[in-house]
């Protein structure tokens, strides 16, 4: 068992490290010379300033050791040392930057991680146990709906539906997009403002999993050993709890883990249409204005979350199923 | 390994289509690390096969599953590399011919598959797959394919109207027909049938058998045929080789090895056939076998089948038994035996001389860890 | 969608014996009937939903190629401002107008007539849609096949690729690459349809590859693969006459469902500003747009674009249920 740990991290560390390669070619290598500088310098730079700029950030060197200096192995502010490099446009550090935006894209993921991963499943494991029925069909077809529907137009759409009508009508349950309180400072304004988002995000993500679920479930029951249990007299409650449900559960809870992880890099378009400025919102921001070393801090930090919840789901996979662990 | 045998109707060297010299084909125990740790192990799948097969006869072979009978097919038929041995085939060294030179013997050298639903490709048309041969060697396209694909249709008794169908159309014993005709499109001297009746109902299996014959007889065909279902192998051959974990036991003409079976195993697998007179079958004791075959990665020493054989004496453990003729018997009958069993013999009431720990087991499964069906729960 | 135990009943006889010999008479006839192919097109016309949605997506392409006649007949150019007063497209104080009889969807912030920006903006969706998933699936389809069949040193590498490429977080990533290009073009990637195509594309395939490598592997092992070997055939003739029929019918319900996908990713990327350039009418560009206006009066300029988006999505994805249903009645083709 260790030495599958070992061996996933490995790989996972293999991952991240060429996701900064690639980061670093984007950036630094793509364009050619003089663009990361001429960023970097800002945008009234002279050339003078963008001289000194790109000497001071080793721009003028070559490749490997632009990147040795990214990574930080040439002693002082790199990667290696968990810097992520400098805001120029804020005078901050990216850590600094990063840090504030991480609880926001948390509590968001989270938050709308545990309410679509109760819908989906409650709607899947009814569709499955009562087949053709009106709920089947109506949880079916919206699950289909909710699937075709992308996550900034449900957003928009809700906030023009829900907010905009009720905030009409003085019914003041949701604040205006753009707000955001802090758990430790105020929780109910906190939930408050998160819960439209987290409706849009959960009703989309919920779909998948009303289809995945059933699917899963109405799969396990053709089985022979649910046949057997049922042919011994076990109730049908009985079994739907007891047999159908852990192993139909399995798929399910490993691509919640997978979603999980990709959500944390990928929620970009719910903080944009609600204006949270988490990491998706501040990525887009800096990319925009052209703030590079944010932007890298950003996808440097996404592609370690999806690499950790892979490496999770890895290890809960393993835990479950001996097989793999012999692989 | 002898020369002088004597096949159909006086042979002489010239009349060696296939020679197989000390054939070896190893496979490795793949671990699925990029990184290979340490010692590896290996699937002794052939461990030393001679024979030989001449023009115009069907040499059967037959063994259990496992023992390695389809992978020297395939070894012959070059779909695998060679660990080691010699092939020669009508006179060529095919042993380790590259893919573009053997190509065009290819045409010389044909298998028909066990399973008449995986050997055809489910998506193709049956004219499309018979015709393969010749679009693959471009010999004939067009008009002309489809008429050479429509006379080997009719030749395996199919309908040719049923060109355009698709496999799925078919009956078993029909697909089993059009894997015939898709290798005798170049009339190959040589044909490895790998278990061609075994997935198929008794009396289709008559059937093919009869149209195997037959295309013999009329092409002048030579067949190595593969079967485990010893009847069948009777019928069909005029030569057999009996294999036991990737080495051949026994080699007899038919008759021969019906009359006087030499090896212990061999003697085994013929007690095991279904007899129709029910007053022979009373004068027979069936010998019962215990245990499965040994796994071919770390095969017994000394004779491999010591473990099971009711004959086993300590010589048996230690000494790889030489293949040769045994008690008087002619050049044509082989036996790798110590002990070959004697005319009239019965080995059913023989019991093992060598100690407990190098035979077989009744049972793999410990007494009370039996667990219950129950999907999913922990116990 | 729909699926009833009568089909369900045919389709399970119909796969699983085989269909007697008939008549000469029919022969000819029937012959030709049970392609798969046949098959699944005959399920694909029982099933109702499939076949309402197959006939929106017409009604959809419809309105993107008769865009230009559209515009035309409106009189309305789709970069056309107007501006008023007449036809007065914009409010007296600046602000969209509303549906009505001049313009019958309302007018976007420039006085530009939204219902003509739609059918405009339905090419791009449509053009995208169809193009990244192409590419996506034969950059798939190529790689997997090498991947699953040559196997060793080429198979490991490349799995890895995949696995990497689908651990990248594509938003992300293609926003940057992006941005970047929007600035300084690298090589053939210049902004707008080349960037954004070639974006959806490149981080798709990988999906595509694995499942198709998966397929080969297993089909690898069949026995008509060892059959062909042994008549001779190179490796690429097994690849593409015994391999790839096999694996048509999977890449066909995935492609059909990767569309609206496309769609969907290429919206997201104008969304965010990242997309087709202004003023090329894009859905994703005016719902985007519109978030300055759509809670000051102008529902209309998020509505109508967000439907246009949505039913295009929906009948894709119902359509695409439909053909997996078709070609794979009983779920064990593929997850």
């Amino acid at each position: 068992m260790a030495r599958f740990l070992i061996r996933r991290s490995l790989q996972g560390l293999f991952v991240l490290w060429l996701m900064t390669v690639t980061v670093f070619l984007i950036f630094f290598v793509g364009p050619g010379p003089g663009f990361a500088a001429r960023v970097l310098a800002g945008r009234n730079a002279t050339a003078i300033q963008v001289a000194a700029v790109s000497h001071r950030l080793f721009l003028d060197r070559p490749i490997y050791v632009q990147y040795a200096h990214f990574l930080g192995l040439t002693g002082g502010q790199g990667l290696l040392q968990g810097n992520l490099g400098h805001d120029y446009y804020h005078s901050e550090s990216v850590n600094t930057v990063l840090k504030a935006a991480f609880p926001i894209t948390l509590s968001l993921v989270l938050g709308a991680a545990v309410l679509w991963l109760a819908m989906g499943l409650a709607s899947g494991i009814v569709s499955a146990v009562k087949t053709r029925s009106l709920w089947d069909r109506t949880f079916t077809t919206l699950a289909l709906t909710f699937y075709s529907m992308p996550t900034f137009v449900l957003g928009l759409l809700l906030i023009l539906g829900l907010y905009y009508e009720f905030t009409i009508h003085h019914i003041g349950i949701f604040p205006a997009p753009g707000t955001w309180v802090s758990f430790t400072h105020n929780p109910i304004k906190w939930a408050q403002a998160l819960l439209l988002p987290w409706i849009t995000l959960a009703l989309v993500q919920a779909a998948t999993y009303t289809r995945l679920t059933r699917g899963s479930m109405l799969d396990v029951f053709g089985e022979d050993y649910i046949r057997t249990a049922r042919s011994k007299g076990m109730s049908e409650r009985r079994l739907i709890l007891r047999h159908n449900l852990r192993s139909a559960l399995t798929p399910v809870l490993t691509q919640f883990g997978l979603d999980v992880g990709v959500l944390i890099g990928g929620v970009v378009i719910t903080e944009s249409v609600f204006g949270l400025p988490g990491l998706g919102y501040t990525a887009v921001n800096a990319i925009n204005q052209q703030d590079l070393p944010v932007v890298i801090g950003v996808v440097i930090v996404a592609s370690a979350g999806v690499i950790i919840a892979n490496l999770i789901v890895d290890i809960f996979y393993a835990v479950l199923d001996p097989r793999v662990r012999l692989h | 390994m002898t020369t002088q045998a004597s096949g159909p109707a006086g042979s002489r060297d010239g009349d060696v289509l296939l020679r197989v010299e000390n054939l070896v084909k190893h496979f490795p125990v793949r671990s699925s690390t990029l990184i290979q740790r340490g010692a590896r192990d290996f699937v002794h799948a052939v461990d030393g096969v001679s024979l030989e097969v001449r023009k115009g006869e069907t040499l059967g072979l037959v063994g259990e599953t496992g023992c390695g009978k389809s992978t020297l097919a395939r070894c012959v038929a070059r779909l695998y590399d060679i660990t080691s041995g010699r092939i020669e085939f009508d006179g060529t060294d095919i042993t380790r011919l590259s893919t573009g030179k053997m190509r065009p013997l290819r045409r010389q050298i044909q298998m028909i598959f066990q399973d008449p639903y995986g050997s055809l490709n489910p998506r193709r048309r049956v004219g499309s797959i018979i015709g393969d041969p010749f679009a693959i060697h471009h010999t004939a396209s067009g008009a002309e394919r489809k008429r050479r694909v429509q006379h080997l249709m009719e030749l395996v008794g199919l309908n040719p109207e049923h060109y355009n169908r698709f496999p799925a159309e078919f009956s078993g014993g029909q697909r089993q027909r059009i894997g015939v005709a898709r290798a005798l499109a170049f009339t190959p001297k040589l044909i490895i049938c790998d278990e061609p009746v075994s997935a198929l109902d008794v009396s289709i299996q008559a059937q093919i058998i009869n149209l195997l014959a037959d295309l013999q007889r009329e092409l002048g065909l030579t067949f190595i045929f593969i079967a485990h279902d010893l009847s069948v192998v009777r019928h069909v051959s005029d030569r057999v080789a009996v294999m036991y974990l990737g080495k051949i036991t026994e080699q007899a003409p038919v008759e021969q090895m019906w009359a006087h079976p030499r090896h212990p195993y061999t003697d085994a697998l013929l007690s095991a056939v279904p007899v129709p007179d029910p007053a022979s079958l009373d004068r027979r004791e069936r010998i019962i076998l215990v245990g499965d075959v040994p796994s071919p990665i770390n095969p017994p020493s000394g004779c491999r089948f010591h473990p099971r054989c009711p004959k086993a004496q300590q010589r048996c453990v230690d000494e790889v038994p030489d293949f040769i003729p045994r008690l008087g018997d002619e050049a044509t009958h082989l036996t790798a035996c110590h002990f070959p069993v004697m005319d009239g013999e019965d080995i059913s009431q023989a019991r093992p001389a060598i100690s407990a720990d190098l035979r077989v087991v009744e049972s793999s499964i410990p007494e009370g860890s039996l667990t219950g069906i129950s999907g999913g729960e922990a116990s | 969608m729909t699926y009833n135990v009568g089909d369900a009943v045919a389709v399970g006889i119909i796969e699983e014996t085989p269909i007697a010999v008939v008549a000469e008479g029919e022969a000819a006839k029937k012959i030709e009937g049970h392609s798969p192919w046949v098959l699944a097109w005959r399920r694909l016309r029982r099933d109702r939903a499939a076949m309402i949605s197959l006939a929106v997506i017409v009604l959809i392409v419809a309105m993107a190629v008769f865009a230009s006649v559209i515009a035309a007949i409106l009189g309305h150019g789709v970069y056309q401002q107007f501006r008023g007063p007449s036809p007065a497209g914009l409010s007296p104080t600046g602000q969209p107008v509303g549906p009505g009889s001049t313009f019958w969807l309302g007018t976007d912030d420039q006085g530009r007539d939204i219902f003509v920006r739609i059918a405009y903006g339905a090419r791009v969706s449509l053009f995208v849609g169809v193009v990244a998933t192409a590419v996506t699936v034969f950059g798939g389809l190529v790689i997997g096949l090498a991947a699953g069949y040559f196997g060793g040193i080429v198979d490991s590498l490349l799995a890895r690729f995949m696995d990497w490429l689908l651990a990248v977080p594509f938003l992300l990533l293609a926003i940057s690459l992006i941005s970047v290009v929007n600035v300084h073009p690298i090589g053939p990637l210049k902004p707008g349809l080349p960037v954004v195509i070639t974006v959806l594309g490149f981080f798709g395939w990988a999906a595509v590859g694995r499942i198709v490598r998966g397929q080969v592997l297993s089909i690898r092992e069949k026995e008509y693969i060892e059959a062909a070997r042994a008549l001779g055939a190179r490796p690429w003739r097994i690849m593409f006459i015994d391999i790839l029929p096999n694996l048509l019918a999977p890449l066909i319900v995935y492609s059909t469902l990767l569309i609206p996908a496309t769609i969907v990713g290429e919206a997201s990327l104008s969304f965010l500003g990242v997309g087709i350039l202004p003023p090329t009418a894009d859905w994703g560009e005016m719902i985007n747009n519109s978030q300055n206006y759509y809670l000051y009066g102008s529902w209309w300029y998020l509505v109508f674009p967000s439907l246009a988006l949505l039913i295009t999505t929906l009948a894709f994805n119902i359509f695409g249920d439909g053909v997996r249903d078709a070609f794979d009645p009983r779920g064990d083709l593929f997850v």
